[in-house]
């Protein structure tokens, strides 16, 4: 059966306090999951009193200030800081989305951060994302064709035809939209998820693409589309505001198409 | 601990090339569904009283018996595509899973061929009876 409680090396208990100055003036409160896979404990929640006068406005910028000034040990993707590279996608306050983009003061009380939903957790806010690579390298995402590109120059696209493309190519990877999808908690070993479903959709859509009946055939299956039930929280979730939903549903509505 | 690649695990045993024909039957039943519910609904609510007698005349009616068989065909029908989809969402052991699958067959085939042969004796059985 699927697991509604988590096991008992995965209870989450409290963990340490940070203060924050005495004389700060503006203080919240940054509550954030702590998991060490090099000591045998269970995962923790530790508490981080920040004065905002001295930190910056989003929740990324916190996270750094904590491990620059208060505990190196905290640890978290980041990169680009400006929603581009996807890496530091978490679970702030209940809700999948990048740190880089998403403000403090749009959060109201104290400001919870755990990392991605139902991944195995390598450590604090970093989620094992192999598999979810994995399943984006299976729908095969490159071009395949089979007439040869002309000798002179590079395969054509209508305006309208590099237009259909455009939105599901700006897909980051990032991973909030499968881990908020209750589909693919319980059946992430054979559902594909959001985003490598919308990834096989950029590809099944391209005008110069000549595998589309092969990518459909690969897709055909009860687990790896068709257990997408249009819960619709991968839009929802989605930092770039794009809409693996409807790319599905769009994907659905093919297989029926050209079977009748 | 598998020493599988994970490309090779995502892929498994391979696209079943499957699950239109089920996504399709279970919009088709949700279709036919939606008027034969509704006439359902206003026929009980239009007839004169809920005793045996006012019922039975109402079911002797040839569109009446037809449309009942139909809406419990389709009723047994979309139920049992729903309700697969719950177990093979939920229920990841195989043997349990395949105990719960042909319960559920097993179960809705009973419903329907009951519901069906109770409409059919009460249409053709004896008024008073």
């Amino acid at each position: 059966m699927a697991e509604f409680f988590l096991p008992a090396n995965s209870k989450v208990g409290r963990g340490r306090t940070f203060k924050a100055a005495a004389d700060a003036k503006h203080v919240r409160v940054f509550r954030i999951y702590r998991f060490d896979p090099d000591t045998a404990g269970n995962p923790r929640i530790d508490s981080y009193e920040i004065d905002m006068d001295s930190c910056g406005p989003m929740v990324l910028d916190a996270l750094i200030k904590i491990k620059n000034e208060i505990d190196s040990t905290l640890t978290f993707r980041r990169s680009c800081r400006e929603g581009i590279c996807g890496s530091c996608a978490m679970n702030i306050d209940g809700r999948n989305g990048l740190a880089c983009l998403n403000a403090c003061a749009d959060v109201s009380g104290d400001i919870r951060i755990y990392p991605l939903p139902h991944l195995p957790v390598i450590k604090d806010l970093v989620p094992d994302l192999t598999d979810f690579y994995a399943q984006y390298a299976s729908i095969k995402p490159w071009l395949q064709t089979r007439t040869p590109a002309p000798p002179d120059g590079e395969r054509l696209q209508s305006k309208g035809d590099q237009e259909r493309v455009d939105r599901p190519s700006a897909c980051i990877l990032c991973a909030c939209c499968s881990t908020s999808c209750p589909s693919y908690w319980w059946n992430s070993d054979r559902y594909l998820g959001p985003a490598a479903l919308l990834a096989a959709y950029r590809w099944i859509v391209d005008s110069r693409d000549e595998a589309t009946g092969e990518r459909l055939d690969q897709l055909e299956d009860p687990f790896r589309l068709y257990r997408c039930h249009t819960i619709m929280n991968c839009t929802e979730a989605c930092p770039k505001d794009l809409n693996p939903a409807k790319a599905i549903g769009e994907i659905k509505q093919m297989m029926a198409h050209r079977r009748q | 601990m598998s020493l599988r690649s994970p490309l090779g695990r995502v892929l498994g045993l391979g696209s079943a090339k499957d699950g239109t024909a089920h996504w399709w039957a279970q919009r088709v039943s949700a279709v036919a569904l939606l008027p034969l519910t509704l006439w359902f609904l206003v026929s009980l609510l239009l007839l004169p009283g809920l005793d045996y007698a006012s019922v039975r005349t109402w079911l002797a009616l040839p569109t009446s018996s037809l449309l009942a068989v139909l809406l419990v065909g389709s009723l047994a029908h979309h139920s049992y595509l729903g309700t697969i989809v719950v177990v093979e969402d939920y229920v990841h052991s195989n043997g349990a899973k395949l105990l719960t699958l042909l319960l559920l067959r097993f179960a809705h085939v009973a419903a329907g061929v009951a519901a069906t042969f109770a409409i059919l004796r009460v249409a053709f059985g004896s008024p008073g009876s």
